[in-house]
């Protein structure tokens, strides 16, 4: 059984949430293996990032090099391919990060890829059995990949739930000196942080979230108005920012803000993954949206089927009598 | 600059219901209407607008059949120089590695400077371009979202990272890019463009003329392939409210104000 | 007057020394004017052409009710009564004039056939003329200055105020007025010093009030004031003359061949090149308006016809809603545009007018102005000069099209037109599922017309009503009526596809063909006889844009007809609150001529109470649009619905009822945002008449 590396992203000394779902995910693969977290970085969020990762891995590679300081996936991958041994299976997060270094990874290892898997069945043979889904969520695939060469897989983030057990003992192994000299021909500039709008999603309990359903920028008033009417945030999913109804401030998703509200009202969203990533904390999931078979429905906590257009007002109207009547 | 954009024909998302067949093993493909991958689209609008900076052609390729000649029209329509179409039997059921391997000998055959795909296509994989820049050992980025052409043989790209955040970084040429949507607005394009390209003749490669070792690619080569195609049970899914709309207006309002959602 | 001047020599002795003079001014002034002609022409002969040389008498008869008969004028009251005035009397006017000109080289001139008793009457006439348009300018003055009628003032983005040249031009006729009337009076109170017989000069005229101001000056000084009147004449004469073609006055010189060369078939669309057949569309290298060359020579006339009234601008809906398009505006930037790019001497500074015009997107006109427009046709229905909007808009759109500059939120709707035939994406097979819903198809079986069925009316459902979900209640309410009537019908089904409306006046043109030579196919080979629509907008396409179809009738004519023929009868309504109004939309009603029929099926229902909205008929305010319009996402500072249905409440209205899908759709989203939910609600035609309709089931009981 070939063996499974993880490569865990890290920033300002947090390893992110998705490190401990790899390592599930990894058992799922092979319940009896044992995998081995990738790190790489420079200093002292390297060190403070492979701490927090003991947790959840017995084994640790890390690889510490100044032109790693900023993760530019062109250089990350040269040293990988230095240290992971042939035949490896490696798992990295779908996310920005991953799509950036997986593929070409899997190349330069001559092993195989297969992207963006909700689950894993285990392996059969030489296939390892995983479960995609295609056309935006709407349909879910069983792929197969033979991984007798080695494998990159990418995790979706969120779909492997986390391990509670901690493991006996922790092996640090320091990879630097593998490595060698790295260049690239991508280099790493700065980071344009976005702009603040003049709303913070972040900061609030409720959110009214819209997606293409709400259809044209004058309907953004409905929801507004619930959101008013309820002391929430509009929020959105990134049609409604690549429309200009929105801004990108207000944008939920993988690609956008982080969002860990109580109540996560997804009107006339489809759901897609890419949206549903920016959602953390378990909200309580309320989703509105004409079309029944949604792949929004599948992960909220109450579903209803009506024309967000038609329903939020009337929701609207509900909250302000409520309110009317509760202040006399 | 000469600039090779990689496209894909796919069902259109939002003009298409997509169904599992009544076999249950594929989606219902009768009556399916197809167009260019989105993101791919954008790439082609992002290409025609370097050049019309700096001067220079586009060129679209896509691998596939007789069919998805259409895209290339339609892509030439918008302005594309050239549409060229990969296509050979040997070349069927190719999984993406594969793929990757036809496009990196047509790239061989050219002169590109900049080569750009789609970050994604309908089945989210989101692999080709990566995977593609590794085997021709192109510096590579994905999700970009801006493209700005600099002296020297040098691109300043930006990339989309969480919190709409920008990554800029700057990237040598030749190489390969994954273009996010909402680079640019792409132009339209009309009836008329695509009826003054639709007889243009679109030339094609097949392996011979690749030079690619048809053991390579195509469906025995494939070491990632889709069983089947199912909808998963929405066993542990939402609980859907199925009263009049007041009554779930109601209903909802009682469960936000119950999850601690009201004031 | 030959015998007044013969015999008052000193005072006739300057006018005859000023003919070396007047004869000068003369060449000259004509000369100049031939010139400036001349060069306003030459754009002309450098535009795309335009076939308006038919039918001369249909011509010559708009010629008489537009131009002469003043036709539109009376729309604006006092504008209208002005300008009556002042129009009849320069044409009264216009014979004296000349003759007052020829005067100055040659003393005895007098017009054949006006020396006795004609010429008298004549002068009279023409003296009262004068009077009244010297009173009409000082009213227009007043009127620019102390009452400023808001459909003459200028927004900042469109530069200064016009009302000193206005001004100035009424000043300059008044002064030629007076210039006119003081050469009679001089003439005049000469006469009457000397004792000789005095020229009759009209009571209470201006002249008359002159001649008697003049009667105790000086014979010396009369002479003077006459020749000094006379040269003011002819100089006030001949510099209007060659000033009006530099500003909106040319309308004077250009209303005439404006009137006779205007659209006869007002419901055709301008084809995208004239004399180019559909077949050949494929040679014509560039598509619609991109630059000022590519206007037709009548579009460019319209540019120098109009007359700054700003009636076209106070009726557009769009302008009153704040999008960027004024109608006023699109003709009068683009006429200042061809004063630049075609001056009177030497070319223009960017060399433009040698062939290398700047597009007119971008540089003239924004795109939003150009998408802005709902085609409603209030622009046109107003303009006294008959100018045309409606066929530039659609021009300049074709050049958009062409140059792929379309707003994303259209350019989705257009793709899933040319994949699914529809703006909605939605999937063919589903057409005509409204009406196979089972519980529908019990009340009412709509057969799809195919091979084993046929009929001898096709009911074209169009997109909207086939796939919205509210107004798929209009299409069976108006299959219901047909089936109480006993109309022999069918629907096309997954064979129809969109009309395509919209999509031809959105400039798609071959996107248009593809689904109209579609359309036509299925209808022809469904063999129907006739056609009925309860969509205004294909009511319009089949009955205009479409060639080789059956008759096309509107729900509308059919009920009203039925409802005469006694085939349709109503119960009484029960409800006394409720206080209707009919909402005209712009393609059954201005486009369409159709006012009546559906006021005369209202007014069949007993106890229906009706009231007529100010705005109505072809005054009617349009919803905001329909087909692709519902899709661009306009700026805008209100809804053009939550207008019209404020002007309902101010009616007295709770009730709107309209006959078209898109009229429904608007007024029904408007009630909401105007916060008249609940007070407001807006109802079908076919909806309300298969509601009140009397059934045989009913009659039993």
């Amino acid at each position: 059984m070939a063996r499974i590396f993880a490569y865990i992203v890290h920033k300002a000394g947090v390893a992110d949430d998705s490190a401990a779902q790899l390592a599930a995910a990894a058992k799922k693969i092979d319940p009896a293996a044992s995998p081995t977290a990738l790190l790489t970085g420079w200093g002292a969020d390297l060190n403070a990032a492979c701490s927090a990762l003991r947790a959840s891995y017995a084994e640790i590679w890390t690889i510490s090099n100044e032109a790693l300081a900023y993760p530019n996936a062109e250089l990350i991958r040269k040293a990988l391919v230095k240290v992971l041994p042939p035949g490896s299976i490696v798992l990295v997060a779908h996310e920005h990060f991953g799509i950036d270094l997986a593929p070409g990874l899997s190349i330069k290892l001559n092993s195989a890829f297969v992207s963006d898997v909700l689950d894993i069945g285990g392996i059969e043979g030489s296939d390892l059995k995983v479960v995609r889904q295609e056309f935006g969520g709407q349909v879910s695939a069983h792929v197969r990949c033979d991984i007798s060469s080695g494998a990159v897989v990418t995790v979706r983030p969120g779909a492997f739930k986390s391990l509670e057990s901690a493991p006996v003992a922790v092996t640090v192994v320091d990879k630097s000196s593998e490595v060698g000299a790295l260049t690239a021909g991508r280099r790493y500039l700065e980071t344009i942080v976005a702009e603040a709008g003049d709303v913070d999603i972040t900061k609030h309990n409720v959110l009214v979230s819209i997606g293409r359903g709400i259809q044209k920028q004058e309907n953004v008033a409905i929801a507004q108005d619930l959101a008013e009417a309820l002391g929430a945030a509009v929020s959105c999913s990134r049609p409604v920012v690549d429309a200009k109804w929105l801004g990108k401030s207000r944008q939920v998703g993988s690609s956008g803000k982080t969002v860990k509200p109580k109540v996560y009202l997804a009107c006339g969203i489809s759901g897609a993954f890419q949206h549903l990533a920016g959602l953390k904390g378990s909200p309580f999931l309320i989703a509105i949206n004409k079309n029944p078979r949604a792949p929004i429905f599948q992960v909220a906590d109450v579903g209803i089927v009506d024309d967000i257009l038609e329903f939020l007002p009337e929701l609207t109207n509900k909250v302000r009598e409520m309110h009317s009547v509760a202040a006399k | 600059m000469e600039i090779l954009v990689c496209a894909r024909r796919v069902p259109d998302t939002s003009e298409n219901e997509i169904e599992l067949n009544s076999a249950g093993n594929d989606i219902e493909r009768d009556e399916l209407v197809y167009s260019i991958n989105e993101p791919d689209n954008y790439a082609v609008e992002e290409a025609l607008q370097i050049v019309a900076r700096i001067g220079g052609n586009v060129t679209v390729v896509t691998v596939g059949g007789e069919d998805d000649e259409e895209i290339l029209r339609r892509e030439m329509a918008m302005g594309a120089n050239h549409g060229v179409l990969i296509t050979d039997e040997a070349f069927s059921g190719s999984d993406a590695r594969g793929i990757a391997t036809i496009l990196k000998a047509f790239v061989r055959k050219g002169n590109y400077d900049l080569i750009l795909t789609g970050v994604q296509a309908e089945d989210g994989g989101a692999q080709v371009g990566g995977m593609l820049a590794a085997m021709l050992d192109y510096p590579f980025a994905s999700l970009v979202n801006s493209i700005e052409v600099l002296e020297g043989r040098k691109l300043k790209v930006s990339r989309e990272i969480e919190g709409g955040n920008k990554e800029m970084n700057e990237i040598d040429l030749p190489c390969v890019l994954s273009i996010q949507t909402g680079i640019n607005e792409p132009r339209y394009v009309g009836m008329r463009g695509i009826r003054a390209v639709a007889s243009v003749p679109i030339p094609t490669f097949g392996a011979s003329e690749l030079g690619v070792d048809p053991g390579a690619v195509g469906q025995a080569a494939a070491k990632v392939k889709r069983v089947d195609y199912f909808v998963p049970a929405l066993g542990k899914g939402a609980e859907m409210l199925k009263g009049s709309r007041e009554e779930n207006v109601d209903k909802v309002l009682e469960l936000v104000a119950a999850k601690g959602g009201l004031k | 007057m030959v015998e007044g001047i013969q015999s008052v020599s000193q005072v006739t002795s300057w006018l005859v020394a000023g003919r070396t003079l007047f004869l000068v001014i003369h060449i000259l002034g004509v000369a100049c004017f031939a010139y400036i002609v001349a060069k306003r022409l030459v754009p002309l002969l450098r535009a795309e052409r335009d076939l308006r040389f038919d039918r001369p008498l249909a011509r010559l008869e708009k010629v008489f009710k537009f131009w002469l008969g003043q036709w539109k004028h009376p729309r604006y009251k006092t504008a209208g009564t002005l300008h009556i005035l002042i129009f009849a009397g320069f044409i009264l006017l216009a014979m004296r004039a000349f003759t007052v000109l020829i005067v100055g080289v040659s003393q005895n001139f007098v017009m054949p056939g006006f020396s006795g008793r004609a010429g008298h009457i004549y002068d009279i006439v023409t003296d009262y003329a004068a009077t009244v348009v010297f009173l009409c300018m000082v009213v227009a003055v007043i009127r620019r200055l102390v009452f400023k009628p808001v459909r003459y003032e200028v927004p900042a983005r469109f530069g200064k105020a016009h009302t000193a040249d206005a001004v100035f031009l009424l000043g300059l006729i008044a002064i030629l007025m007076v210039a006119d009337s003081l050469f009679e009076a001089a003439k005049a109170a000469s006469q009457s010093q000397l004792g000789q017989p005095v020229e009759t000069l009209a009571v209470l005229s201006l002249p008359w009030i002159l001649q008697i101001a003049l009667l105790p000056v000086a014979l010396a000084t009369i002479g003077k004031v006459y020749a000094g009147a006379y040269l003011l004449h002819e100089v006030t004469f001949y510099f209007l003359l060659c000033y009006r073609p530099f500003g909106i006055q040319f309308h004077v010189e250009t209303s005439l061949f404006n009137v006779y060369f205007a659209k006869l078939d007002r419901e055709i669309l301008k084809p995208v090149r004239w004399g180019v057949s559909d077949e050949h569309l494929d040679q014509v290298k560039s598509f619609g308006v991109k630059t000022f060359e590519d206007f037709t020579w009548k579009h460019m006339l319209d540019f120098y016809s109009c007359a700054d009234c700003g009636r076209c601008s106070d009726n557009c809906p769009s302008n009153a809603v704040g999008r960027p398009l004024s109608p006023r505006f699109l003709t009068i930037k683009a006429r200042d545009y061809a004063f630049q790019h075609y001056p009177m001497f030497g070319h223009s500074d960017d060399g433009s007018s040698n062939g290398n015009s700047k597009p007119l997107i971008g540089h003239l006109y924004s795109e939003d102005e150009i998408w802005s427009c709902t085609t409603c046709g209030a622009c046109e229905e107003e303009c006294p000069l008959l100018v045309e909007y409606i066929d530039k808009i659609v021009d300049l759109r074709r050049g958009l099209i062409d140059d792929g500059n379309v707003p994303q939120s259209l350019q989705k709707p257009l793709k899933a037109l040319e994949s699914r035939g529809n703006p909605y994406g939605k999937m063919e097979k589903k057409k005509a599922d409204w009406a196979n819903a089972k519980e529908f198809q019990q009340v009412c079986q709509v057969k799809t017309l195919g091979k084993s069925n046929g009929a001898d009316t096709l009911y074209f459902v169009d997109s909207i009503t086939s796939y919205d979900d509210r107004i798929q209640s209009i299409g069976r309410a108006t299959a219901k009526i047909l089936d109480h009537v006993g109309e022999n019908f069918g629907i096309l089904g997954a064979a129809e596809r969109d009309s395509g409306h919209e999509v031809r006046r959105f400039g798609e043109e071959l996107l248009f063909t593809a689904l109209r030579d579609h359309n036509v196919d299925a209808i022809k080979a469904s063999g129907v006889k006739r056609i009925v629509t309860a969509d205004p907008h294909a009511f319009n396409a089949l009955k205009h844009d479409y060639k080789d179809v059956p008759e096309v009738e509107h729900i509308s004519q059919v009920i009203a007809r039925e409802v005469k023929s006694g085939k349709i009868k109503f119960n009484a309504v029960e409800n006394g609150d409720k206080v209707y109004t009919y909402h005209d939309p712009c393609y059954l009603g201005r486009h369409n001529q159709v006012y009546d029929d559906p006021r005369d099926v209202l007014d069949a229902i007993p106890g229906l109470k009706r009231v007529e909205m100010s705005r109505s008929r072809d005054r009617s305010f349009c919803c905001g649009g329909g087909g692709l319009m519902l899709f661009y996402e306009p700026k805008e500072e209100q809804r053009m619905g939550v207008k019209r249905v404020q002007m309902a409440a101010e009616a007295g209205a709770n009730v709107i009822v309209t006959a078209c899908p898109f009229c429904m759709v608007n007024l029904e989203d408007a009630i909401k945002v105007a916060g008249l939910e609940g007070k407001m609600t807006a109802i079908d035609l076919a909806e309300l008449v298969d509601q009140e309709m009397v059934r045989e089931e009913q009659k039993a009981v």
